[in-house]
């Protein structure tokens, strides 16, 4: 790896972790958030050239500190006097050299899903601030303007700096209502870092890890939260197959398809456990049963089949309790493995036609493709997945998508 | 930080001050004080009358303009304020929740704009 390269990624490693850190003190996101962009700016002219400091995250942080001192002299804003800032941030330095400092970055985004701020905001929000996506990542993924979710994340930032939100991990009782949009953004994270298997854009790569390590955090701090240990059983069943997802030539490789052979023992049995430790709660939630979905499919590593009948079943479940759309298209999948293609293939056409919003959602048109190419409806199936490659961005799945197609 | 917590009353609480209900209004704002003072967080406020006795003036192109009633002539109406120093907003909801008049009417939190001395 090239010393760019490597600056480039010690910088995203290190953001969620250094911004959290900056930002618990002062609460101001927004002025953490320049100060640290301004820090990595100088690391990635500074390393390449004279190579990587011995320690990175050290290097960024006095970086930032320096900037963060820099404006509050600047701005001299009568709530923050200068004094109490550099107090401030006296303490987070102790708190950067301490070892096992405790990871702020839960409490980050339990302020982000903090009730006083906008609900549809609080997934982006975490996004950007935990794991650094950019604003125009977080709108094409919530399918929003990019201009407006911009502005709403201001918003978002100037509201936790002047309401005074605080950045512990809430109270149980207090949790409960935090708890699922700071398990979607984890969630949301997973799936962003999933989508590039190979690790080819520097945005993405360890953002599945990153996502399943924050998992990992968020259990051990909400213990017996049936709904965190599902999301961490759920994202484990999906990391166990990431061998499996693409050939040697880098291929995709769709799940019916994948050996199993080569799925990751360890992870299904910690996921199988987690799910388990889950269900002693007795408070089923969406993240329980698509948990419970992958693990139905995991049972084809061990019985060679997976069991469709509870597939079926879980879908059903989590179509009835979510209304998502894409839960009902699975539903539809799911019928088509058991039932046929015929039988498939009605259900996907209803839930398209209850759901317009699905007519542009790539796998609604490649389940299609797939099913008519089945039922040798051979025209239909063609322009479907001609809508399918026209709606993916994965150059993987392109591939895959166009030699299906030149197979029928 | 400071907080004001804003009561926002109905009709319905503001007939309660004077009817048979006053004791148990006025006994419940004596207790809530009592407990912001005891926990040490209390730092000041007002109750006010109600909105029939208020008047809105505007200066318009110099010209003064009085007229009748409160500011804005919503279903609920500002009933009084208590200022409150505590380290969130989490700890200024806590005490929000817990203000007489939460139940039936609404109680609005608003860190206060630090002024220099």
């Amino acid at each position: 790896m090239n010393a760019a390269a490597a600056a480039e990624r010690v910088a995203r490693e290190s953001y969620g972790r250094l911004l959290a850190l900056l930002a618990a003190r002062t609460r101001d996101v927004a002025a953490a958030e320049d100060a640290l962009a301004e820090a990595f700016a100088a690391a990635l002219s500074a390393w390449p050239r004279g190579g990587l400091p011995d320690n990175p995250e050290a290097w960024l942080f006095a970086a930032a500190k320096r900037k963060l001192i820099d404006a509050a002299r600047r701005r001299k804003t009568a709530s923050e006097g200068e004094q109490q800032i550099m107090l401030g941030i006296e303490e987070l330095e102790a708190e950067m050299s301490a070892r096992d400092a405790p990871d702020k970055r839960l409490g980050l985004m339990f302020a982000c899903a903090h009730p006083a701020i906008e609900e549809s905001v609080r997934t982006p929000l975490m996004l950007q601030v935990v794991l650094g996506f950019s604003a125009e990542r977080t709108a094409s993924a919530f399918l929003v303007e990019p201009s407006a979710m911009g502005q709403r994340l201001v918003r978002a930032k100037k509201k936790i700096r002047d309401a005074g939100i605080g950045f512990e991990v809430p109270e149980p009782d207090a949790w409960r209502a935090r708890l699922g949009a700071v398990l979607d953004a984890i969630y949301a994270a997973y799936t962003s870092g999933w989508s590039d298997p190979l690790g080819a854009d520097p945005e993405r790569r360890g953002l599945a890890e990153e996502a399943v390590w924050l998992a990992r955090v968020l259990v051990s701090q909400v213990r017996d939260e049936p709904e965190a240990l599902g999301l961490l059983s759920l994202m484990l069943h999906l990391e166990a197959r990431r061998p499996a997802r693409r050939d040697r030539d880098g291929r995709f490789v769709p799940l019916d398809e994948q050996d199993v052979s080569l799925w990751t023992r360890e992870s299904m049995l910690e996921a199988e456990a987690a799910l388990r430790a889950a269900s002693l709660a007795k408070r089923p939630g969406r993240y329980q049963l698509e948990a419970a979905i992958q693990s139905a499919h995991a049972t084809r590593a061990w019985r060679g089949e997976a069991d469709w009948d509870a597939i079926v079943l879980l879908y059903g479940a989590l179509s009835e309790l979510t209304g998502s759309p894409v839960a009902r298209l699975n539903a539809a999948a799911a019928i088509a493995r058991r039932d046929g293609p015929e039988r498939g293939l009605a259900a996907a056409e209803e839930v398209a036609r209850l759901h317009p919003v699905l007519n542009d959602y790539q796998p609604y048109w490649a389940l299609r493709a797939d099913l008519c190419a089945r039922l040798g409806r051979a025209e239909a199936a063609r322009a479907a997945y001609a809508e399918a490659i026209a709606r993916e961005d994965d150059a993987a799945v392109v591939r895959f998508l166009i030699e299906r197609r030149e197979k029928i | 930080m400071k907080y004001a917590i804003i009561v926002y009353e109905s009709a319905d609480d503001f007939a309660a001050r004077e009817d048979a209900r006053a004791k148990t209004y006025w006994d419940g704002h004596g207790a809530y004080f009592g407990a912001l003072q005891a926990a040490g967080v209390f730092t000041g406020g007002a109750g006010l009358m109600p909105p029939h006795a208020a008047t809105t003036v505007r200066l318009r192109g110099g010209a003064r303009q009085v007229v009748d009633g409160p500011y804005a002539d919503i279903k609920e109406q500002l009933g009084g304020f208590y200022l409150i120093d505590v380290e969130n907003l989490d700890a200024a909801l806590a005490w929000a929740e817990k203000c007489p008049g939460a139940s039936t009417g609404a109680i609005e939190v608003r860190p206060l704009v630090e002024m220099n001395q």
